[in-house]
């Protein structure tokens, strides 16, 4: 019998599921190999198909996405029951993702701007999702919002990591040869090199001794050229900071790093350590020019922690209803 | 942020809030300076947690966000005057990092004055007592930070 594979998707914007698709034609060989037992985004099973199966009797559950209402936390822990293997699929169920920025809101603030304040909300009685709806005798239940997005880890037991927004094609086919090999790296391993991506970038020769940036740009307001290190441009590239095994996909397209696999093993808060990195590269000595270099860099948190804001060290923005 | 009602004092107790802030002093000014405090006699608030290290250069960003999320009130750095570093040039560091991490906190919600970057040379006791009093009365205003509240268990924080 093929071993049992499964896929989920919590917060997330479909980019991971496509990733599997990108696989192309090696879909056809992960298929040949393995039983996909639930798939929601493709093939047609409910949850009460995984309900019915037998506790641990799916070899390996990718779940990407981030963990933002309570349909999610269930169906994770349903299907951790379910797996051997639990598989945090892409940057959102590492590491909290783009979603995760919404730490920065609270629930309040956030269906205050979506259900009453934005531009095309049409909201007099003002509406708010509940978790209960009676309709003429009928009861709906929905999924309760969480006032925090938390990744995957944070709810239930992670067993490995696959990285990236979205995890490479490449990325995706080692880590299905690694479980398939029966060779299980230790638990809580990251699947893609413990090296910074700085190591494997085809500019990597062309990167200075010594960098003093004097000028942060933003990649449209630069001619960047193809052969130059993009740090040695002024650009705000996070490949010192951040995990390689991407291919250097960005790079490759003139545009700098922005983080998406993460941190390597060393490093607790990815935002905390890229912005050491990158603020040590200021070419000034004084606190005014400092100031003023950096005022360049229009989204401080925004940008070193885009993917990573709910599994940092402080995981979300105090606000007044929490304080 | 906690409104000025709620501070100093937890509603319901007489007691007057006691920030704790950690202090991060290089090894060759600041903690010298302390040192100084000590033997000179200067008596300044004992609200501070002194932690030695060899330069304020070796203070990563990460160190200021574990002792926010950790339950500090306040984290205050202390260096070598700029030129005077023991390593050349790990203070500019330190203040390049300070100017970046300090608007990431701001974004957080971390009020400006609860991070403090101060150089402080070896021979200036008095300042110790001056920056730190100074600091811990801020804070006091302040009120606690519990930057990191605990989320118990996720279901208690849904709509009902």
């Amino acid at each position: 019998m093929k071993p049992k594979v499964a896929f989920y998707w919590c917060a997330a914007c479909g980019g991971c599921e496509e990733a599997v698709v990108d696989l192309a034609e090696k879909i056809l060989e992960v298929v040949a190999a393995v039983d996909i037992v639930f798939w929601p985004v493709a093939l047609d099973f409910k949850y009460a198909d995984v309900e019915a199966m037998a506790d641990g009797s799916i070899l390996a559950c990718f779940i990407n996405g981030a963990i933002r209402n309570t349909e999610q936390q269930e169906i994770a822990r349903l299907l951790r029951r379910k797996s051997r293997l639990v598989l945090a699929f892409g940057s959102c169920a590492q590491l909290g993702g783009i979603p995760g920025l919404a730490n920065l809101w609270d629930r309040q603030s956030i269906f205050q701007a979506v259900y009453s304040e934005a531009p095309s909300t049409v909201n007099p009685e003002g509406v708010l999702p509940a978790r209960e709806y009676q309709d003429n005798g009928h009861r709906v239940r929905l999924p309760g919002f969480f006032d925090t997005v938390s990744a995957l880890d944070d709810v239930i037991d992670v067993d490995y990591y696959v990285p990236g927004c979205p995890p490479t094609p490449k990325i995706l086919a080692d880590a299905v040869a690694t479980l398939l090999s029966g060779k299980l790296p230790p638990k809580g391993a990251v699947l893609a090199p413990d090296r910074a991506l700085c190591e494997e970038c085809p500019r990597k020769d062309a990167k200075p001794e010594k960098l003093a940036i004097t000028e942060f740009k933003r990649p449209h307001q630069a001619l960047i050229e193809r052969d130059k290190c993009l740090l040695a441009q002024g650009l705000l590239c996070l490949g010192p900071a951040t995990r390689g095994g991407c291919e250097a996909r960005c790079i490759n397209g003139n545009m700098p790093c922005t983080g998406c696999f993460g941190p390597t093993s060393r490093v607790h808060d990815f935002g905390g350590k890229a912005l050491s990195g990158l603020a040590s590269l200021v070419g000034s000595n004084d606190a005014g020019e400092i100031a003023r270099i950096l005022e360049k860099i229009p989204d401080p948190l925004g940008t070193f922690y885009r993917y990573s804001l709910p599994a940092s060290l402080l995981g979300r923005k105090r606000t007044p209803a929490r304080a | 942020m906690p409104d000025a009602q709620q501070s100093p004092a937890a509603p319901g107790t007489a007691e007057r809030f006691e920030p704790k802030i950690v202090a991060l002093f290089c090894n060759w000014c600041t903690y010298l300076a302390a040192d100084l405090a000590g033997t000179s006699r200067i008596k300044y608030a004992p609200n501070i947690r002194v932690v030695r290290v060899m330069c304020s250069g070796r203070v990563d960003p990460q160190f200021v966000l574990e002792a926010f999320a950790r339950g500090a009130d306040g984290v205050l750095i202390g260096g070598c005057h700029p030129g005077d570093c023991h390593y050349q040039e790990g203070n500019y560091k330190t203040l390049r990092r300070y100017h970046l991490l300090k608007r990431v906190l701001r974004e957080m919600g971390i009020e400006e004055e609860r991070f403090r970057l101060e150089w402080i040379s070896a021979a200036e006791g008095d300042r110790v007592k001056a920056v730190v009093n100074d600091m811990v009365e801020k804070v006091r205003a302040l009120g606690p930070l519990r930057a990191r509240v605990p989320e118990q268990v996720l279901e208690e924080a849904l709509v009902s």
